[in-house]
């Protein structure tokens, strides 16, 4: 069991770290990490479903049926919407050549 | 061998949560490198994989048939609309699937809730039962999070539709009314002092008006808000869900929610600070101020009109150009032809570059990724602090479909509302050709000192048909 203070170091450190990744990120990478933090908080899904796994009334099984559908499309549509933007970052070669140009 | 699995099975989920959350810090890192995003977000995905899977083998899971119908037509919907959607539409399906996943996270909330008061018997008033687990009785504090994770979860999935029908143009007036931001505060305390009363006095009632005020809230914030600052709005969203998504897993016990919710919470928090900066807008003034309409004074002269031909020939002739991408383009969907026509000039001897304002188009970093999408390489695109000081030594500069983020109004009028905000120094340039569609005033509603300007120029048209037109041009001499 996570205890409160056991939560407080886990959130404490996880903030730090989330700080620490973003002040170094070039203005052109804004957007797409933005989509790519949004897909990350799709892991609401797994949670989503261990509500819904464990309900028992009406009401818990149709609140949790929303919550598994809405997580499953922040899950999936973040993960599709950032690929598609990032898929414009492949690594290009520098001059005129048709490597990197794929699809 | 199944007696071992069965042994085993516990750690082996625990340790699958923990790869999942080792996988989002290492995705989210390379994300922010370009060389790298692109693996950071397939890393980021397995992570999800493995941690969706994982949960499947839970013990004690129910209505399977329930997870996996809500799970399956939800992923296909998501997934299809995301592919579909055009590139300039991606900012209101970022906000789209925030918002869904503010609102899944409301919900488990709620259910905990719920739980709490169907379970009273067993548990002491104001503690939660650990259903996903052990079935203890978490402590009061576990109550405030699944609180906490509801009012701030319910607030994004409001407030993030709203976000997405303002870009979207479905809802395209600012709701404002004398007082408002007062009545908000009070709708505010009174949901949170409802909430925090829950904790005392179980009842199933007081939680569905709980929910519910904290959606109106959600919409009574945003309403009001213009489109102008919705990438800011957005962006804030993104760390409210986060937040949640952390509280609601502490409710759960589950680490890599926790974890992976309080990353995004903290990231997106520092994003919008980033974002409002750049605009020179504090948060407190886009959420509670507002913007556009009146103030700064009328702008003296005449906008002087060119034609593409002319346009075409100055730009040919120019040792530097500057070309800066606006909203005008992205709707246009002129990068493509913006490309071809700077390979046209590139070929010429001129020398282009591109001026990406921050908070040019819908959200930042916009502009770089239809310009990427287009194939322009890095390395003509750069960042205003870098850009600014070059505008004196250029020949022409090309604004297409910007405009508060070039209006010179915000450096010399203190009265307007977009003083302070830093711009592009177009009006430093020796030239400037403004395309534009017509001759209102921008997003912001303000008026742009620069189409004014003796040395500039207006092109008028769509963007995509004003750039086909230079390149017309270009391609006759």
């Amino acid at each position: 069991m996570i205890d409160g203070f056991i939560a407080l170091y886990i959130f404490a450190l996880a903030a730090i770290l989330g700080f620490e990744i973003i002040s170094k990120v070039p203005v052109i990478l804004h957007t797409p990490l933005m989509s790519g933090s949004n897909f990350i908080h799709g892991i609401v899904l797994v949670g989503a479903m261990i509500a819904l796994g464990h309900a028992d009334t009406t009401l818990e099984k149709v609140f949790g049926f929303i919550a598994v559908f809405l997580g499953a499309g922040n899950a999936a549509g973040g993960y599709v919407v950032t690929e598609r933007m990032l898929e414009m970052f492949k690594p290009r070669v520098k001059k005129d050549d048709k490597d990197g140009e794929g699809s | 061998m199944m007696e071992m699995i069965q042994q085993y099975l516990p750690t082996l989920i625990k340790a699958s949560y923990f790869l999942a959350a080792i996988l989002f810090i290492t995705g989210l890192r390379r994300m922010s490198t370009p060389g790298t995003a692109r693996g950071g977000i397939v890393w980021a995905g397995i992570g999800m994989l493995i941690a969706t899977i994982a949960t499947f083998l839970l013990p004690d899971m129910h209505n399977m048939v329930l997870i996996l119908a809500a799970l399956v037509t939800s992923t296909v919907l998501a997934w299809v609309s995301g592919k579909k959607v055009a590139m300039t539409d991606m900012p209101q399906m970022v906000a789209l699937y925030n918002g869904m996943g503010g609102g899944s996270a409301a919900f488990i909330g709620a259910m905990a809730l719920f739980n709490a008061v169907d379970h009273l018997g067993g548990c002491q008033a104001g503690t939660i039962v650990d259903t996903a687990n052990t079935h203890d009785c978490l402590s009061g504090v576990t109550m405030v999070f699944a609180v906490v994770g509801v009012f701030i979860g319910a607030i994004s999935l409001s407030g993030s539709l709203v976000a997405f029908g303002k870009l979207q143009g479905w809802i395209d007036k600012r709701y404002t009314f004398p007082g408002q931001h007062f009545f908000n505060g009070i709708v505010a305390i009174a949901t949170l002092g409802l909430g925090f009363y829950l904790m005392k006095d179980m009842n199933a009632n007081y939680i569905w008006i709980f929910f519910g005020l904290s959606l109106l809230l959600g919409l009574l914030m945003t309403m009001p808000i213009g489109g102008a600052d919705m990438p800011v709005v957005i962006s804030l969203y993104n760390a409210f869900t986060g937040l949640a998504v952390s509280f609601e897993g502490f409710v759960l016990q589950n680490e890599a929610m926790i974890i992976a919710g309080m990353l995004v919470g903290s990231a997106g928090t520092l994003l919008t600070q980033e974002m409002a900066k750049a605009m020179n807008r504090s948060l407190g003034s886009v959420l509670f101020g507002s913007m556009g309409g009146s103030g700064g004074a009328a702008i003296e002269g005449e906008m002087k009109e060119i034609e593409a031909q002319d346009a075409a020939i100055q730009m040919a002739f120019a040792d530097r150009v500057i070309v800066i991408p606006g909203y005008g383009m992205a709707v246009a969907q002129a990068q493509h032809k913006l490309w071809e026509m700077t390979q046209i000039l590139l070929d010429k001897g001129v020398d282009v570059k591109f001026a990406i304002h921050p908070v040019a188009g819908r959200m930042p970093g916009h502009m770089n990724v239809l310009l990427a999408e287009a194939g322009v390489p890095y390395d003509l695109i750069e960042d205003m602090e870098d850009i600014n000081s070059q505008f004196k030594q250029t020949d022409v500069a090309l604004v297409i479909g910007a405009n508060d983020v070039v209006n010179p109004v915000a450096k010399t009028d203190p009265e307007s509302p977009i003083y302070g905000m830093p711009i592009l120094n177009v009006d430093e340039a020796k030239n400037s050709i403004v395309i534009k569609r017509g001759k209102g005033t921008g997003f912001a509603g303000i008026q742009n000192a620069l189409f004014f300007a003796e040395n500039n120029k207006m092109l008028y048209g769509d963007a995509q048909d004003a750039i086909a037109k230079l390149i017309q041009g270009l391609k006759a001499l």
